[in-house]
C-alpha cells in the first residue's frame, strides 16, 4: 500500500523527472527527503508494478508513426487471458485489453492498439494477429481515429498514466 | 532529429537507472557525456519528440480509476455531444473514430462511483447512450516505438 510519503513522490514525479546530473537528490531535496529513500521508495513501487517502468514516451506522431488502429477482436470467454497474453506479446502491440461486450451491437471483448509508419504496414500487422487466432477469431474490426477532440494530461492528485489509449 | 537521437529515445524505452547519476550511467552507454545527453533529452521533450520522461505511474494501482466509454453519436449533433463530453474534466481524452460507436472517450476519477456519476451524467446532458467498457484485464505488452 502507498504510504504519504510514496504520495508525495508521486506528485513530485508525474509529471517528469529532473534533468539535473543527480534528479533523485533533486526529488529528495524538494521534499525533504534523503535521496537512498527516494530511490528505495521508486525501487518498491516499481516492484510492486505502481511504476510501469522509468523511461521515455515518445510521440507516435513525431516518430513517424502516423496509423494507429484500435483493433477489436471476439474471442470466447473462456480462451481470452490465452489469447490475450499472446496478442499483447506481439511487438507492434501497445496496449492490450479484455473490456466487456454490449451485446448485440458490440459483440468484441479483445481490444489491442496498433501502430505504423503506413496503412499498409497496419494492414499487415492486422494480417499478422488474425494468422496468430485462426478459428479463433469470432469477429473483428479496426477503428482508427479520425479526430482528436481532447486530449489532457491526467488531473494533479487524482490518477496519473501515460499509458493510454491513443 | 539524429542518428544519436534516435539511440536515446530507443535506448530510454527500455528504463531508466534508479542511482545516484543515472543520466551519467546511460550516457556512458551510449558513448556520450552526461551533459550533451541531458541538453538532448531536454531538446527531445520541448520539441514534442518525447512527451514525457519519468516514472510511468499505474493508475489503477494507485487507488484510482480509469474507464474506456463509446456513444453513438450521429453526425448533426456530433460538434454538441463533443462539446458537453469535453466539457467534463473527468475526460482525460476523446476522440473520433471511423465507426457508428463514433466518440471513444478515457474517463479518469479518483474511484469506481466516480467513474459511473460521471457516465450518467453525460448520458443525461447528451441523450445519449454511454457504452462503458472498463478493462477486465489487461494483457502484458513489450511495445518500443523504434525511432
Amino acid at each position: 500500500m502507498l504510504d504519504d510519503i510514496d504520495r508525495k513522490i508521486i506528485q513530485a514525479t508525474q509529471a517528469g523527472l529532473p534533468l539535473t546530473p543527480q534528479p533523485y537528490q533533486a526529488v529528495a531535496e524538494q521534499l525533504g527527503l534523503s535521496a537512498d529513500e527516494v530511490m528505495q521508495r521508486l525501487s518498491a513501487m516499481q516492484q510492486s508494478a505502481i511504476i510501469r517502468r522509468i523511461g521515455a514516451v515518445p510521440n507516435h506522431y513525431k516518430l513517424g508513426y502516423r496509423y494507429n488502429g484500435m483493433t477489436v477482436w471476439n474471442i470466447a470467454d473462456e480462451i481470452i487471458d490465452e489469447i490475450g497474453q499472446q496478442v499483447g506479446q506481439l511487438e507492434f502491440v501497445s496496449h492490450c485489453y479484455h473490456r466487456p461486450r454490449h451485446l448485440p451491437e458490440w459483440p468484441y471483448n479483445l481490444f489491442a492498439m496498433v501502430h505504423g509508419k503506413s496503412q499498409q504496414e497496419v494492414d499487415s500487422q492486422i494480417q499478422q494477429i488474425k494468422d496468430l487466432l485462426g478459428d479463433k477469431n469470432l469477429g473483428s474490426d479496426v477503428l482508427y481515429s479520425t479526430r482528436i477532440l481532447k486530449k489532457t494530461g491526467f488531473r494533479s492528485g487524482g490518477p496519473s498514466t501515460a499509458q493510454n489509449d491513443s | 532529429m539524429d542518428d544519436i537521437d534516435k539511440r536515446i529515445i530507443n535506448t530510454l524505452q527500455d528504463g531508466f537507472p534508479i542511482c545516484d547519476a543515472p543520466y551519467r550511467q546511460v550516457a556512458e552507454q551510449l558513448g556520450l557525456t552526461e551533459n550533451d545527453l541531458i541538453a538532448r533529452l531536454q531538446a527531445l521533450l520541448n520539441n514534442g519528440t518525447l512527451t514525457r520522461f519519468g516514472p510511468l505511474y499505474n493508475a489503477e494501482q494507485m487507488g484510482g480509476a480509469l474507464t474506456l466509454a463509446a456513444i453513438k453519436a450521429p453526425a448533426e449533433h456530433f460538434d454538441e455531444i463533443a462539446d458537453i463530453v469535453n466539457s467534463f474534466p473527468e475526460v482525460a481524452h476523446n476522440y473520433a473514430r471511423n465507426h457508428e460507436l463514433s466518440m471513444w472517450f478515457v474517463i479518469a476519477t479518483e474511484t469506481q462511483e466516480q467513474a459511473q456519476q460521471t457516465i450518467d451524467a453525460i448520458e443525461h446532458q447528451t441523450g445519449q447512450t454511454v457504452y462503458n467498457m472498463p478493462k477486465k484485464k489487461e494483457y502484458f505488452v513489450n511495445l518500443k516505438l523504434e525511432a
